[in-house]
């Protein structure tokens, strides 16, 4: 057998999670205009203000141009056949209302609710299409003031908070996914941690695409106060089906004086088939900003998922000493293309931010880093490290690198590292030889190539990821 | 043990072996010399199934089974065991993780359960004190950053973890100094036995003061030219490899 067919067979393993949940869905007719927005609100119970805010950023994203500068493929996406809105139809009030057939889909993608999560210590926000069914541990979190809830729910409960911070790190104009997010935007979370408190758990939350012919737009919002600190994690997977879906998610982050935030990604969207056929269109806008000084953003992503990814996941590095990191693993194989990377935007004084990206490209896959790193007049001793790798494996595989620096100020010390390596047949023979079957030497190769960024992901996350990367887990860790 | 017959190998179109006849029987050690790109090293790379060579006629027999349809691990896990002249390094990949993994995967293969990360370590210790090396080294990434030395040694202790039946030793005393090169050939006698034999690959005589050869083959023109005992390598350590163009005149 080839190396290239081992290969093919290791990395086209059917979607695991691609099954369908039979529930009754309350789903908004296609298309999108204004009353489109009033379903949504309507739906939502919502304000009025917040509903202004959807026809701003409405008229916003009509008067916008879907970007082109990615290096991706694909057929012109028709904003009018999608559906902006689903949501299962009974109302619920506590888990016991959930629908069982929602909670045996969440056993399935392995998302244990109750007692497992107990002893894991992980509250999870879980959504389910567009609406939050159920957050856990929402009681033990309010002791402490955190706030840990559907963004929804922070609208009508938290609204200065929200007032003060939405929009506020990813304008509605920023980009043309983030106006039609800030539109239609369903659900998504919202977390608060008070000054000085350090959140005692991981959040978690899991993202799932349902229904068909739905886009998911979900929204989240974290605010670290002052002095404290919060590790999330969002997973996402969704149904394999025939036709594209979009996702087109925001993410914002704020981080006060003091404090951190890590936020970490594992996405594992439907890629779909090895022909291109079917797989979510992933487009996300990402980004943080450390506020006042001293402040810290980590961003961690494994990226398996999709048919196309375009996501940057950033930092604005406002306050003085502030830190920012981005780490990443990007897999692309069958015919998916993953366009993707960060930005590092230095403002304050003897800011310091990292990038260590890892693209693994097999098969048909195309696997682009995106980087900026700028360093602004006033960012004075900034400093910028950047390590990108690429690992192909086959012949039909490709990586491309496209790093941009902008530097604006003489003291800065900024350092770009690139490589692109093949799967050699040097070193499959090698562990092949000492009895490893080619799959397991190349599974070996991958995880060895993955394990810087893997190291940085929260242990629980680490194994999926892990077993994403199709290795075992035992003994591989220092 | 192994019996290669009438062995035809070539590598981009080029023959490199042309009816290379061997035997090695239970406990025996063969050295192969010859001069450079003779094709000592296809001969244990072939053995093992290295995938850029290709067999082109002959047979290639090991415990008496036809091993040519074998891949790579399945007549490693059947205890063919080569030394690598250059051990390749593979970042991000623990030494000790792989060599665990490696020695599960026999133990799979004997239908053994896996051994636990804890008894693995006593494993090593024991062999690493066993060989007379230390350990540490051990625990970096599969031979990133190892000096020579610490490539062989560690060659040695997969060997002695693996317990192969059949040794292939492809040159390794290349790069070598004599200090290291003796602690290597005393690591590979104290692994044999009377079950175990070896091909043993080396341009120079010195490796066979060291691990001492029950035969010598001469390596030429894709074949075995001259066999005999160690004086024919005290012979060719005299005179060279040219003596080899009268053997094939006269041939």
């Amino acid at each position: 057998m080839s190396e290239n067919q081992v290969v093919n067979d290791i990395l086209d393993k059917e979607y695991a999670l691609g099954f369908t949940t039979q529930i009754d869905s309350d789903t908004a007719p296609k298309g999108l205009d204004k009353t489109i927005l009033d379903f949504i609100s309507a739906k939502k119970d919502e304000p009025q203000w917040m509903l202004e805010r959807r026809y701003k950023a409405l008229d916003i994203w009509q008067k916008m141009q879907e970007p082109s500068w990615a290096n991706l493929e694909y057929p012109p996406i028709n904003y009018q056949d999608i559906s902006y809105f689903s949501a299962p139809k009974k109302k619920l009030d506590s888990l016991d209302e959930v629908d069982p057939e929602i909670l045996s889909t969440y056993e399935k993608l392995g998302i244990p609710l109750e007692e497992q999560k107990v002893l894991a210590g992980v509250a999870v926000d879980a959504v389910f299409d567009s609406v939050s069914v159920k957050t856990t541990f929402e009681k033990q979190l309010k002791d402490k003031g955190i706030i840990f809830c559907s963004i929804s729910e922070a609208v009508k409960n938290n609204r200065d908070l929200v007032e003060q911070y939405l929009f506020s790190v990813v304008p509605m104009n920023d980009n043309y996914f983030a106006a039609l997010n800030a539109a239609v935007f369903t659900d998504g979370t919202f977390v608060y941690i008070p000054k000085g408190v350090r959140c005692p758990m991981e959040l978690s939350t899991y993202f799932r695409i349902n229904a068909v012919g739905t886009g998911q737009f979900e929204r989240t919002l974290i605010i670290a106060d002052e002095g404290s600190y919060v590790s999330y994690n969002e997973g996402c997977s969704a149904p394999t089906r025939d036709e594209n879906q979009l996702h087109a998610a925001v993410v914002e982050l704020i981080a006060l004086k003091d404090a951190q935030i890590n936020y970490s990604t594992i996405q594992n969207w439907y890629p779909g088939d090895e022909n291109g056929k079917g797989g979510i269109y992933n487009f996300v806008t990402k980004r943080g900003i450390c506020k006042g000084a001293n402040a810290k953003i980590s961003w961690t992503q494994v990226e398996t998922g999709s048919a196309i990814t375009w996501k940057y996941p950033s930092c604005i590095l406002a306050g003085d000493n502030s830190v920012g990191e981005f780490y990443s693993i990007a897999v692309a194989s069958r015919a998916q293309q993953a366009d993707t990377g960060s930005k590092m935007i230095h403002v304050g004084k003897n800011t310091k931010s990292t990038i260590i990206s890892k693209g693994v490209s097999a098969m048909r896959g195309l696997n682009a880093y995106r980087g900026m790193v700028k360093v602004g007049s006033n960012a004075k001793g900034a400093r910028n490290f950047t390590q990108c790798d690429s690992l192909i494996i086959g012949a039909n595989a490709r990586a491309h690198t496209y790093p941009y620096i902008d530097v604006h100020n003489a003291s800065a010390n900024v350092e770009h590292e690139a490589t692109t390596s093949k799967i050699s047949d040097e070193q499959l023979f090698y562990l092949m030889q000492r009895g490893l079957r080619e799959e397991d030497a190349v599974s070996m190769i991958v995880n060895g190539f993955c394990k810087e960024v893997l190291g940085k992901l929260p242990m629980e996350f680490a194994m999926e990821a892990r077993e994403l990367l199709n290795v075992t887990l035992e003994g591989s860790v220092g | 043990m192994l019996h290669v017959k009438d062995l035809k190998v070539a590598i981009d179109n080029q023959t490199i072996l042309d009816g290379l006849n061997l035997d090695i029987k239970k406990g025996e050690v063969h050295a192969i010399m010859g001069p450079n790109g003779v094709g000592k090293s296809t001969l244990a790379k072939v053995i093992s199934a290295h995938p850029a060579y290709e067999v082109l006629g002959g047979s290639i027999h090991y415990k008496g089974q036809d091993i040519l349809a074998m891949d790579v691990a399945q007549r490693a896990l059947e205890g063919i065991f080569l030394a690598f002249q250059a051990p390749i390094e593979i970042p991000g990949v623990n030494n000790m993780y792989f060599l665990k993994q490696a020695y599960n995967a026999k133990r799979a293969k004997q239908g053994l359960d896996e051994m636990s990360a804890v008894d693995f370590l006593k494993l090593v210790k024991e062999k690493t004190a066993k060989l007379g090396i230390k350990a540490d080294v051990f625990k970096r990434d599969l031979n990133v950053g190892f000096s020579g030395g610490e490539k062989k040694q560690n060659e040695m202790l997969q060997m002695s973890i693996l317990e192969p039946e059949l040794f292939l030793l492809d040159e390794i005393d290349s790069g070598l100094d004599v200090d290291a090169l003796k602690s290597v050939a005393q690591g590979v006698n104290k692994l044999l036995d009377k079950n175990r034999s070896v091909l043993l690959i080396t341009h120079y005589q010195r490796m066979l003061e060291y691990i001492q050869p029950d035969f010598v083959h001469i390596l030429h023109n894709g074949r075995i030219a001259r066999s005999g005992d160690i004086s024919l390598a005290r012979e060719i350590e005299k005179n060279g490899y040219a003596m080899l163009e009268d053997v094939r005149s006269v041939s």
